[in-house]
């Protein structure tokens, strides 16, 4: 079976090459086709390849396929080649399923747009890059999935170019992601020069050998893998993109900036976690870093007005929940979090996507209001979403995997009192804004009427989609543990169920108080809005904690104004000195250029002259 | 029979070569710098066969006559460029001939 | 030998010097031609009989024939002669003669370095040239033979007149 690994990425590569070189003679259907059926064969082939991995795991646990060198230079053996173990296996199943889903809502979705190849060539290659990065066995080709991925999130955010703002916010994501890229290559070479080889496997086994516990050069590597994870997964600090990014097409968001992409940072440090576990300070750091962004995002999405915005942030806070838990030591919590998240993060944006178009593209949650009964469908699997985004008790995935996170984040040997708390109050205020989505939008009075509700295959996904936010919680990975190690516990540690009745107890807090603000006493806030310290609050709140103003202030107006300073560019001013000379040169000369034969005849004479008396002289 | 030296044969076709070459740059009519060329290539051919006689070998005169034959071709291709530029200018004035300018 | 040699060198020069100074274009080719016979007679003088009948037959025979023909073609007659009368005041031949006469000078202090040498005339006999021009140098007369031939079809092509030949949409 492991000789038909390469189909997984290849069949979306296919479908990529086919759009982008003859999209545009396609009839819509076949573009249709070959867009979501590519992913749609790369999801079959993978969930059979997952069910004969599991059934009959093989020898070393991972199945691995040499495709062909790809370079060598000097030691660096870049290969082509990919492998598929038990963590591999949860992303690629989750990216093509997904991915396959999101799709075929897509060939709906994207119905009346122009550029539909142009769409499906983009996702499809973005699902080839996605699965390249989660399959690489090497970091080489890992890097090339990253920056692939990289690429087809600027294309898609920008995918209504247009509009000067979704540019805009491409090219925000684009550049901010970059700052974690670049530290990530750099810490790629640091490994490098250190191990000698970028494979995987040879990593995991050598650095224990190679470094001991805390060496500064290890606690390097992590950190600026860490960056690069907080880069593209949109933590804090360089979390400001992943709001703006929801320019792009409702799909997209479903798919990259919810689902897969912006976990690929949860996997790089899963991936790398031999070297993250040799650096404890890194760790802690990053379960800081995971807290506190899940606070921040979480507060910012508790009074956006804008859908999709809202879901951004509860992105962002999730994947705080993940990198806490990747902090601690819980891997496979992260990993089971990011299982169930892109279940029902997926499910709430493409059902965001069809509130959207349904309501004539209104994004503000107060101008909805009403749709229960308007949108039934939507409505009972949006609440499905928002109750797993919620982690209401033991019906919902989101319930099993956040609760194992809580519970670690206090008793893992890495975990910490505070931790526990920040995610605990996360988990609150997580519950409160679901709770505020679900009433302001499907409560109420109805504030825009809807159009023509989605088609089936809209739907269709939905349901699926649905199904596995309520279902994947009770769907265990214990094959993880052949690839991540167990999570340490502290010594003495209180029992789990206290922990479970705390989460739920905190959990119902955040439902009952936005039922009562948000349903029962909806005056209260009429009157908080009265208040100028509370309004205060809120817009800090609403803009995100005003971290785009510090980073205009810190870096983009100093290097605007140095750009000023340096308007006419000291450097090209000497190519450009240089060039001006020759020119002159050149007028000087091309003077004698006269057309003038006699003027040529009397320049001859000149020079046999001047040969003649060197001659002489001599 | 007194001898002739050869830097005295070599010296009148300096001159001879000199003469032209003051033609050249003088005239303006493109006819007369013409001639004053052939009277160059003349001068020419006069060095070559004074090299001849004096080294007493027949090299001299094959390349007086090469001289020569390149002369004809040159005279003809210059002579028929000179109907033609008549014919499109309606002048033989070198300085009215500048399309080659920079 | 030396003195027909010195008078036809004396011909030759002041025959050139009234070439260059003719404003008239009849006239230069006929002082031309003299300028030709006389180093015709030079050629003789240093033993080259051969190149002195070249001299005659080819430079002040076809050459000569063919400016000729020019000049008269495009009819220059007194016109041309006043033009170059005008064209050629004395303060014209300043420059061009400066310059050529440091050009003499310098020639003639290279040539005049000793040793010198003097020409023994003998007879290089045609046998000789002939010999000598099919034997060693006969690569360099087929690449004359390109050259003439290139010339004609060059002078033909050139001279050719070419009639405006208009597409007949473009007739008026």
């Amino acid at each position: 079976m492991q000789q038909y690994l390469y189909l997984i990425p290849a069949m979306p590569l296919i479908g990529f090459l086919l759009l982008i070189t003859g999209g545009a003679q396609f009839p819509r259907y076949v573009t249709a086709m070959i867009g979501a059926g590519s992913i749609c064969v790369s999801a079959i082939i993978a969930i059979t390849m997952g069910a004969q991995f599991l059934l009959y795991p093989p020898l070393e646990g991972v199945y691995h396929q040499q495709l062909w060198h790809w370079f060598n230079i000097g030691k660096l053996h870049a290969d082509i080649g990919l492998q598929l173990d038990a963590m591999s296996l949860v992303f690629v199943c989750i990216i093509t399923f997904i991915g396959a889903l999101i799709h075929i809502y897509s060939i709906a979705f994207m119905e009346h747009d122009r550029d539909y190849a142009r769409f499906f060539a983009s996702m499809n290659l973005f699902v080839c890059s996605m699965l390249l990065l989660v399959m690489a066995n090497n970091l080489v080709l890992l890097y090339l999935g990253w920056e692939g991925v990289g690429l087809c999130s600027f294309l898609l955010i920008g995918f209504w170019y247009e509009s000067e703002a979704n540019c805009m916010a491409a090219r925000k994501a684009f550049v901010i992601t970059r700052i974690g890229d670049t530290a990530m290559i750099i810490g790629l070479f640091l490994l490098f020069r250190e191990l000698g080889t970028l494979n995987i496997r040879e990593i995991l086994a050598l650095a224990p050998q190679y470094f001991t516990t805390g060496n500064t050069t290890v606690t390097w590597i992590a950190l600026l893998l860490l960056a690069g994870g907080m880069g593209k997964s949109a933590q804090l600090p360089l979390q400001t993109w992943l709001p703006d990014a929801m320019a792009g097409p409702s799909p997209v968001s479903a798919l990259i900036h919810a689902a897969t992409m912006v976990t690929a940072g949860v996997y790089l440090i899963a991936r790398m976690h031999t070297i993250f576990e040799l650096s404890p300070f890194t760790m802690h750091l990053t379960a800081i870093i995971g807290a506190l962004t899940l606070l921040v995002a979480g507060c910012s999405a508790m009074v956006q007005t804008d859908i999709k915005r809202i879901l951004a942030y509860s992105t962002i806070s999730q994947i705080g929940y993940m990198f806490l838990a990747l902090g601690v030591g819980a891997w496979s919590a992260a990993i089971f979090h990011f299982f169930t998240h892109a279940f029902f993060k997926a499910l709430l944006f493409l059902a965001a996507g069809a509130v959207i178009e349904t309501l004539h593209h209104e994004h503000n949650i107060f101008k909805m209001g009403g749709l229960r009964k308007d949108m039934p469908l939507i409505f009972r699997t949006f609440i499905i979403g928002a109750a797993a985004l919620a982690a209401v008790p033991f019906v919902t995935a989101g319930f099993f995997s956040k609760d194992e996170i809580l519970w670690f984040a206090w008793s893992a040997a890495g975990g910490h009192p505070l931790l526990w708390v920040t995610g605990l109050l996360g988990a609150f205020i997580t519950a409160f804004y679901s709770t505020r989505l679900i009433l302001v939008v499907f409560w109420g009075e109805r504030q825009t009427t809807p159009g023509k509700l989605p088609s089936s295959a809209m739907n269709i996904p939905l349901v699926i989609l649905a199904i596995f936010s309520i279902g994947a919680g009770w769907i265990h990975l214990p094959h993880l543990t052949q690839v991540l190690p167990e999570t340490v516990l502290k010594p003495a540690h209180p029992e789990e169920i206290i922990f479970q009745f705390i989460a739920i107890f905190s959990t119902l807090l955040g439902i009952m108080t936005g039922y009562m603000l948000y349903y029962l006493y909806p005056h209260t806030i009429r009157g908080w809005k009265e208040s100028e310290g509370l309004m205060s609050v809120r817009n800090f709140f609403y803009a995100g904690w005003k971290f785009d103003q510090l980073y205009d202030v810190l870096f983009v107006r100093p290097f605007v104004f140095i750009t000023q300073v340096n308007r006419n560019d000291v450097t090209d001013k000497i190519y450009s000195g240089i060039a001006t000379i020759h020119l002159q040169l050149n007028r000087f000369l091309s003077v004698s250029q006269n057309g003038s034969l006699r003027w040529y005849v009397a320049g001859v004479l000149i020079g046999i002259l001047f040969i003649i008396t060197l001659q002489i002289l001599r | 029979m007194a001898p002739i030296s050869a830097h005295t044969v070599l010296i009148v076709a300096a001159i001879l070569f000199v003469l032209g070459l003051a033609g050249v740059l003088t005239r303006k009519n493109i006819i007369f710098m013409l001639i004053s060329i052939e009277i160059m290539l003349n001068a020419a051919g006069l060095a070559f066969i004074a090299a001849g006689s004096r080294w007493q070998q027949p090299d001299g005169q094959i390349m007086y006559l090469f001289i020569l034959a390149m002369a004809a071709a040159e005279v003809s291709v210059a002579l028929a460029m000179v109907l033609q530029i008549h014919h499109q200018h309606k002048t033989l004035d070198v300085e009215d001939l500048r399309e080659l300018k920079d | 030998m030396p003195i027909l040699f010195y008078l036809s060198s004396a011909v030759a020069i002041i025959a050139t010097i009234m070439v260059i100074t003719r404003y008239h274009p009849i006239h230069a080719l006929l002082y031309l031609v003299v300028s030709f016979l006389a180093i015709a007679m030079v050629f003789l003088s240093l033993g080259a009989p051969f190149a002195a009948a070249l001299e005659v037959i080819v430079y002040a025979g076809a050459i000569m024939v063919l400016f000729i023909f020019v000049v008269m073609m495009l009819n220059l007659g007194k016109e041309t002669a006043a033009q170059e009368k005008d064209w050629l005041r004395p303060a014209v031949w300043i420059g061009p003669g400066v310059l050529t006469l440091v050009l003499l000078m310098e020639m003639s202090i290279l040539l005049l370095a000793p040793p010198q040498r003097n020409v023994a005339v003998a007879v290089v006999t045609p046998k000789q040239v002939a010999l000598s021009l099919y034997g060693e140098y006969i690569i360099a007369v087929e690449l004359i033979g390109f050259l003439l031939t290139t010339g004609i079809v060059g002078a033909a092509h050139i001279g050719k007149q070419k009639k405006k030949s208009l597409h007949r949409f473009l007739q008026a």
